[in-house]
Formats: structure tokens, C-alpha cells, sequence
């Protein structure tokens, strides 16, 4: 705790030492800044109180709980089919990826595995929804440093992945598609050949995002070295998914632990890149985009026949124990700890959502940046609201 | 599972449970060197999972030597669980349902604990990962009744922060030498503790829970055919969200 604090106040000094000429011209004072509840940098309702020295940050606190549902408690009068419905709503741009770990917790606890075709679809699903949520990310962050034209390109590009998501599961946004043992249905006829044109779409939208924003050079002024993390700290935090990638960490839940998903069978990258800065975290989120379109097309070919349900008994009890299974969400790592005493209900179900341990890095993060800088630095981190608040 | 309705598992996989779980079984035995009697009880799943239990004292050591002296620098949560089976009596039971239907509230269980054992109502759970060499462990600790109060784990690390103001302003746990423990998500003014069992679900007090009747038999159906259906089993059970909970969308 000490050699952050240490850090932070190295940097501030220094950054002061370099105002102090200015600020010994100007007299400046601290003010206290709103920032949301209502900004459309904070994707939902956040609020951050940052305490400012002239256009510096002094202190900033995230104040949350705007949309706090109780989901944790609502789980615990909900019998376990149902549940899905609720963790459906967390991350709201990839709900097809909060059933999955969840699902695979209670098939861990029951000893049921779902049939390969079903493990293969789902693996395609959970990459679609990546898909569907980090295209509203390469989008808006550019928004956040003031081109508005690309996230009109991450809303057109995104209609044709929620159709192919809605072509199988009969809902864009909220699909509740995941059962225990499986999936609800097959695939429609036709599908596969379609969800491969959606692929070379969203490569060629990856490409065109690449020669719009990428290389920028406003977008690199406003976002190279900025918000840098080191790896030490990020770890600490509990940072997962592209945010911790981008600080050098070479660590991917779906390659090192793909528990019940089928990117064993796929050939396929873990992208990281060793600044860590928002710069980083945007280029590494590209790179999966692609990536993700890649893994989708290689499962489409190999697809293996049969059931996509195993046997279970129509009234789901879950036999009593404790399992924790986490998957790499878009947001980054999703897990649950699911306790059950052999009910219909689960017992207690801990919910790790990615962004409330992103978003815990930032009043570390936000220390002695510029205000400016604040909502670049908010919108690399990339949380959904729902996502922190559950 | 004592229950009638277990499926004859054919689809059961072999799973690759391994007899002896080498990686795991050294963690425990570094970490049973470590504490000795301090770490007072485990739970080992071959292949699946390690969870540890050490006393209340030792709580942040476990964490200070799990991230120093094992390689643990991975933070991934602290939760707590309240063990307490709700006064409610089972937690599908409305309130409402017994006032006008007349049927007897049931009688509070027993307290029982899961895996790695327990002794207080209240146990702090965490968890934190090697990710170099993708190992993993969860660990508990027993609060204990008087004080409810453990150790605070941000000394080693930093983002237990946030997670333990969680775990404080849900379930009533202090953390010793926490910076600042205030509300989270709830509003200052929140008075109780949500997460507790014995905290009531008002929405389901006030209405009469509508899901039971997902998972009874419907029309039509055949009683005696449960094993039947794969899609029936999931299909129908998926009650849509009760309104008072508030589903949301951005």
C-alpha cells in the first residue's frame, strides 16, 4: 500500500513542481468536480466526485450503487433455471457470456456435462457476444476523444452480429439461451453460411476502425502514455480481460482454463501488449475483435454432431456443494461462486463481475491526471454499469 | 442429491478427476507448513478446486503469505457467507402464503457449512489466483460471533478495498484497518444488512411468489414423465422477471 502512495505522490509532486510557476501566477484552488451521474462516458449511471487542483486531480471517488439490483439476494429466491433471467441483465452488450459461468457452476455441482455440440455452440455464442459488446467499445472510445462518426459504424456493424444472436435464440439484447446441460434449441437452417458472411463484415469493420481511429494522430495524442497501469498493480486490483492484457499480463482465462468451452479446439492468439496505457487497452480489444471473428469461423466448420441437451431432470435440484467457475467475459473475468444445500434455490451465489474490479483501480488510476484525461482514461477501462452495480 | 428425479447419468462424462492432484496437494502442504493450526481446516476436489479455512487471526497473514511466499498475485474477490438458514422458513415460501393459505411455517433448519467446514454464523470468503502457473485457491475464515470483525486484507492487496466495503455494508463484517469502510451501493441513510438471511426479501413478503408454479406440472403434462424432456426442463422454467425487482436496460 505504502510504495503506491509513494508512487502517486512522486508523480503529483513532480507534476506540481512543474505548475508551480504558473499556479504562483494564476492562485488557483481547489474545487470539487461532478462527473455523472449522467454522462455518456460512464455507460449507465456513475458518478465520480474527483477533487481538482487547478485542472489536476487531487482525489477522485467513484460513487456507485445507482443501479444496484441485489441480484446476489434475488438468486437466493430464484430456482436455478430462473437465474439466468437475472445475470442475463449484468453485462447487458454480451448477455449470452453472464450464463455461461453460472450455467457451468451448477453443471459442475450436478456432474453434468453438455453434449460437444452444445459446448461448440455455446463457445460460438459466448464469441459473438464479445463481438457484439467490444464493437460498441472501439466506437465509443473514439467518441470519448471527439469522433463522433465511428461509434455510427459500431452501431450498424453491431445490428448484424444481434441478428444472427436473435436468429438463434429469439432475443437481441437478453437471450436466456444457456440450460443446464445444454441449450434450449439447435441452430436454424441456414445460419452457419450467414454467421460467416457476419464475420468477414465485422473484420472489415475491425479494418476500417483500424485506418479511422488507430492511427489517428489526435486519438494517440490523447491516449498514448495516459492512464498508464503497471502489471504489479493491475494484479492487485483484480484486473481481468484487455485491461490487464494491455499491461503485459499474458493471461487468458478461455486459454488457461477453458472449463466446459471449446477453445481447446481452436487455433487461436492471446493478444497483450506491454505499455498498458489507454492506447494499450484500445489495440488490444481490436486484436480480440478479430481474433474472436477468427475462433467463430474455425468452430462454424467443425460444429460436431448430436444432442444439444444432455439428460436432466425437468425439476433442477442441484445437489448440495460449492463450486466457483469463471469465464472470459467481455468485460473481463466473470465468475460465481455458487453455494447450493441441495434445493431448488441456490444457497448463495457470489458474483464476480469483471468491471467492479476494473473500476476499483480508479482512484488510484485517476490521481493527479487531467480532467480531460479522466473520461479517456474511464472509457479505455470500458465497464458497463450494470456490471459493477449487479 | 436424495431426491427421486436424479436422471440415470448416462451422459455423465468421464471426467479427468484425477486420483492424486500433485499441484494442489502441494499448496496444501506448503500451506499446512505454513500455519499449522492456524489453518484449521481444507478441501481438496482433485482436478476441481482447493479451499482452505484458517482462524480469523490469521486472515490476513494467509493473504500476505499467499501473495509473497507462493505467488499468489492475483486478486480475484472477498465475499462473505451467512450460514444461517433464513427464519423465513424455506426462502420460496412468501410470507403471504402462509397468512392466507394457513400452512404452518416451517421450522428454521439447522446450520450447516460447506466445504472446509465452519463454526460461526458468519464466514469471509476469498479467493486468489497464480497466474503464471494457473493455480487457484479459495479461502475462508470463521468471523467470530462477538466482535465480527476480521482483518482487512488491503495491506497486501489493494483492491480488497472496495470488495470489503461490499462485504461490510451487505453482511455487517468489520475489517480491522480498513481506510474507510462506508456504504458501496446503498445509500447512507440504509439501515440493516441485505445479504443476511435473516434480512426480509420485501417484494416477496408483499406478493405471492408466481415461479413455484413454473416447476409444477402443467397442463397436459404427464406427471410421472420427469425425466423426459431436456428442452421441457428448461424451456418452461424460465419465469419472466417479477416486475418488482426491476430488470433493467440501459
Amino acid at each position: 500500500m505504502t510504495d503506491i502512495s509513494d508512487r502517486q505522490q512522486l508523480s503529483y509532486i513532480a507534476a506540481q513542481a512543474a505548475d508551480a510557476r504558473v499556479n504562483l501566477e494564476l492562485e488557483t484552488e481547489g474545487m470539487t468536480l461532478n462527473i455523472g451521474p449522467q454522462h455518456p462516458a460512464t455507460h449507465g449511471t456513475l458518478r465520480i466526485v474527483a477533487k481538482l487542483d487547478g485542472e489536476q486531480v487531487i482525489a477522485a471517488d467513484p460513487v456507485m450503487g445507482y443501479m444496484h439490483r441485489g441480484y446476489e439476494k434475488l438468486t437466493e429466491v430464484r430456482t436455478y433455471p430462473q437465474v439466468t433471467t437475472l445475470i442475463n441483465r449484468i453485462d447487458w452488450l454480451g448477455s449470452f457470456a453472464n450464463e455461461v459461468p453460472f450455467i457451468l457452476a451448477a453443471e459442475q455441482l450436478m456432474e453434468v456435462e453438455a453434449p460437444p455440440r452444445a459446448q461448440s455452440i455455446r463457445t460460438i455464442l459466448f464469441e459473438m457476444s464479445r463481438i457484439a459488446n467490444v464493437v460498441l467499445f472501439l466506437g465509443d472510445m473514439a467518441v470519448q476523444v471527439g469522433a463522433v462518426t465511428p461509434v455510427f459504424f459500431a452501431f450498424r456493424d453491431r445490428e448484424h452480429i444481434l441478428n444472427q444472436i436473435e436468429a438463434v435464440t429469439g432475443g437481441r439484447f437478453h437471450p436466456n439461451f444457456d440450460r443446464i446441460g445444454g441449450l434450449k434449441d439447435d441452430l436454424p437452417a441456414g445460419w452457419i453460411s450467414e454467421t460467416k458472411q457476419v464475420m468477414k463484415k465485422m473484420r472489415a469493420f475491425c479494418d476500417e476502425i483500424e485506418t479511422l481511429v488507430l492511427g489517428n494522430e489526435i486519438f494517440q495524442a490523447r491516449t498514448r502514455g495516459i492512464g498508464v497501469i503497471p502489471a504489479d498493480i493491475g494484479l492487485q486490483y483484480g484486473l481481468s480481460g484487455a485491461n490487464i492484457r494491455a499491461s503485459g499480463v499474458d493471461w487468458d482465462v478461455r486459454r488457461d482454463n477453458p472449463c466446459g468451452l471449446a477453445y481447446d479446439q481452436v487455433d487461436w492468439k492471446v493478444w497483450t501488449h506491454p505499455d498498458g496505457d489507454s492506447f494499450s487497452r484500445f489495440w488490444v480489444r481490436l486484436q480480440e475483435t478479430r481474433e474472436a471473428t477468427k475462433i467463430v469461423d474455425q468452430l462454424l466448420d467443425t460444429i460436431p454432431a448430436g444432442p444439444v441437451m444432455a439428460k436432466v431432470p425437468r425439476i433442477i435440484k442441484v445437489p448440495a456443494g460449492e463450486a466457483y467457475v469463471e469465464t472470459e467475459n467481455p468485460l473481463g473475468v466473470m465468475g460465481y461462486y455458487v453455494v447450493s444445500k441441495g434445493d431448488l434455490v441456490p444457497y448463495r451465489v457470489k458474483i464476480r463481475s469483471a468491471s467492479f474490479n476494473n473500476m476499483s483501480i480508479s482512484p488510484w488510476l485517476l490521481k493527479g491526471v487531467y480532467v480531460p484525461d479522466i473520461i479517456t482514461i474511464l472509457a479505455s477501462l470500458y465497464f458497463i454499469l450494470g456490471d459493477i452495480d449487479r | 442429491m436424495s431426491s427421486t428425479d436424479t436422471p440415470t447419468d448416462t451422459d455423465t462424462p468421464e471426467t479427468d478427476t484425477l486420483e492424486t492432484d500433485t499441484v494442489r496437494e502441494a499448496m496444501l502442504e506448503q500451506l499446512t507448513g505454513e500455519f499449522g493450526d492456524a489453518l484449521v481446516g481444507s478441501h481438496l476436489e482433485p482436478g476441481i478446486d482447493l479451499t482452505i479455512r484458517v482462524t480469523a487471526a490469521a486472515w490476513a497473514d494467509t493473504a500476505a503469505f499467499l501473495k509473497t511466499g507462493m505467488g499468489f498475485a492475483y486478486f480475484n474477490f472477498v465475499s462473505a457467507i451467512d450460514w444461517m438458514p433464513s427464519p423465513f422458513g424455506r426462502d420460496m415460501d412468501s410470507q403471504v402464503d402462509i397468512s392466507i393459505e394457513g400452512t404452518e411455517p416451517k421450522a428454521a433448519e439447522e446450520m450447516t457449512w460447506g466445504l472446509a467446514g465452519g463454526e460461526t454464523r458468519f464466514q469471509v470468503l476469498a479467493r486468489v489466483n497464480d497466474i503464471v502457473n494457473h493455480r487457484a485457491v479459495t479461502i475462508k475464515a470463521d468471523v467470530p460471533e462477538d466482535s465480527l470483525t476480521v482483518p482487512t486484507w488491503v495491506g497486501s492487496y489493494a483492491g480488497a478495498n472496495w470488495h470489503e466495503r461490499e462485504a461490510w455494508e451487505m453482511f455487517g463484517i468489520n475489517f480491522a484497518g480498513h481506510p474507510g469502510l462506508r456504504h458501496i451501493y446503498l445509500p447512507g441513510e440504509f439501515e440493516g444488512n441485505p445479504m443476511r438471511k435473516d434480512y426480509p426479501l420485501l417484494a416477496r413478503r408483499v406478493k405471492p411468489w408466481p415461479g413455484i408454479v413454473d416447476v409444477e406440472a402443467m397442463p397436459g403434462d404427464d406427471e410421472e414423465d420427469e425425466i423426459d424432456g431436456a428442452e421441457a426442463a428448461a424451456g418452461d422454467a424460465t419465469a419472466s422477471a417479477d416486475p418488482a425487482d426491476g430488470g433493467s436496460q440501459p
